[in-house]
């Protein structure tokens, strides 16, 4: 970075990311770096400065800028854990790569990801909920909320969809968890691994014996006549798999946790039902659980008073642009009457999120049935208790106990 | 609410369905998953949501045009 590489004290560049100490709110020291804001430089773990996106207007300007590119096989791209030291080694479709590459690949998936076609999704969503909650009745008067509900839920959905066997999911959901949040890149990469070595034998035996998920419509219609080979469509269904279940079972697990926090909140949704779908888009804004999109210029681009150099890397940290005063009035309170449109918890520009309406779908079922049919769900355990996941990952909880 | 003209550049759109959730009255999806404006609804429909939906639309392929 041309103006700031002399520079790697703390005080000019913190570090970045930091881990959430409360599970709903960005962890401490954030506040600072958006007073520092709308831009402002950090530093990351190998002890590259990067530029921090933490305002909302120069967020959007950016995810939407031609000049700002999600390819990690660019060298410049950067690092944001250890985890990701390989990143380079393995094309990731879709949000790896740039148009027209994302377009080409984009376009054989939306047919499958509409409004209409996640609405058609509900009625089997509300079957798998209320089975879940069956089973954790009958059980007794309490459970582990992530295992028992958070997590199967999109896991069952996204199996559905695809075409993946759900009887697969202890694997398939060991091999995710290790792929976005080990340690050390050797062991992301073993599980990256482990899964495409997992798809690629299911969409064998799917050549063999077609089944009617989305994975066989794009064997027959796609890998047939040459539109995606072999390997690309593996890769696809690896992220289509992690990015179906991993988000959508942190938005649950939290979002049960934040309304249970936030008592007047739920007391407020209870009284309407209707308020549902804003309350979703509420929390989506307030958890903003993939917090930190990276991203390379590959242009010089002038934004607020800024000159962000052609290989300079980006980080934009949704938890600050989501919580941006000059759009959301009080944006450390909760509300789940407010109109929280516009957030970017869903990422913005041409990357947005695929699954966002399916996404969207299963967060409204999901917590509006277990709030009614459980209607004194509280926490087995203090709140301070509860174990956050590290910074560098998806936000979430790794256990959520409850009891009723 | 006056009328406007209301188009969608399909070159641009990324099938993200914002528009068709914000205005469900003015915007869909076609079979391929792009944005559509309905049939008849090419002036808004006097819809409240009309900006809204086009502000939403992650790549603003969006025009809403006063008549």
């Amino acid at each position: 970075m041309t103006d700031t590489g002399t520079q790697s004290t703390s005080t000019s560049a913190p570090s970045f990311p930091s881990d959430r100490t409360c599970p709903y709110q960005p962890p401490a020291g954030y506040q600072d770096l958006a007073a520092r804001g709308p831009l402002t430089h950090v530093t990351l773990y190998d002890g590259r400065v990067v530029w921090l996106v933490t305002g909302h207007t120069e967020a959007r300007s950016l995810l939407t800028d031609p000049r700002v590119s999600s390819d990690r096989r660019n060298p410049a791209f950067p690092v944001f854990a250890p985890r990701a030291e390989d990143q380079a080694s393995v094309v990731v479709p879709l949000l790896g790569v740039d148009d027209p590459e994302h377009a080409r690949q984009r376009r054989m998936l939306i047919p499958r990801f509409t409004v209409k076609h996640a609405n058609a999704l509900r009625p089997r969503i509300q079957l798998v909920v209320d089975g879940l909650i069956d089973t954790m009745l009958a059980k007794g008067n309490s459970a582990e909320l992530v295992s028992a509900y958070s997590l199967p839920v999109p896991s069952i959905v996204i199996c559905s969809l695809l075409g993946v066997p759900y009887a697969d999911h202890d694997y398939f959901e060991g091999c995710s968890r290790r792929l976005v949040s080990a340690p050390t890149s050797e062991e992301s990469v073993a599980a990256r691994d482990d899964l495409r070595d997992y798809l690629h034998r299911l969409v064998a035996r799917k050549e063999a014996e077609p089944g009617e998920g989305l994975l066989d419509e794009l064997i027959t219609d796609r890998l047939g006549d040459g539109q995606v080979d072999r390997d690309e469509l593996v890769m696809m269904a690896l992220l289509l798999l992690v990015a179906g279940h991993e988000t959508t079972s942190n938005m649950i697990s939290l979002g049960v946790y934040t309304l249970l926090e936030h008592p007047e909140q739920l007391a407020a949704l209870r009284t309407d039902p209707a308020l549902m779908p804003t309350a979703v888009e509420e929390l989506l804004r307030f958890l903003s659980i993939a917090d930190g999109m990276v991203r390379v210029a590959t242009e010089d681009i002038e934004i607020a008073g800024h000159t962000v150099r052609a290989g300079d890397g980006i980080m934009i940290s949704t938890s600050l642009v989501n919580r941006d005063a000059a759009t959301y009035p009080g944006p450390d309170a909760l509300d789940v009457s407010r109109s929280a449109r516009h957030h970017v918890a869903f990422g913005y520009g041409v990357h947005q999120c695929l699954g966002q309406n399916l996404a969207r779908a299963e967060m409204e079922i999901a917590l509006g049935t277990l709030f009614t049919r459980i209607p004194d769900l509280h926490l087995a355990v203090a709140p301070g208790e509860v174990s956050v996941k590290p910074g560098d990952t998806l936000q979430g909880l790794y256990a959520l106990p409850v009891a009723w | 609410m006056s009328p406007h003209r209301v188009s969608i550049d399909s070159d641009v759109c990324i099938g993200s369905g914002q528009c068709a959730l914000t205005a469900p009255s003015v915007f869909d999806q076609d079979d391929d998953g792009f944005g559509v404006v309905r049939s008849g609804r090419e002036d808004g429909a006097g819809e409240p949501m009309l900006k809204e939906a086009a502000r939403a639309c992650p790549v603003q392929a969006i025009t809403v045009e006063e008549d």
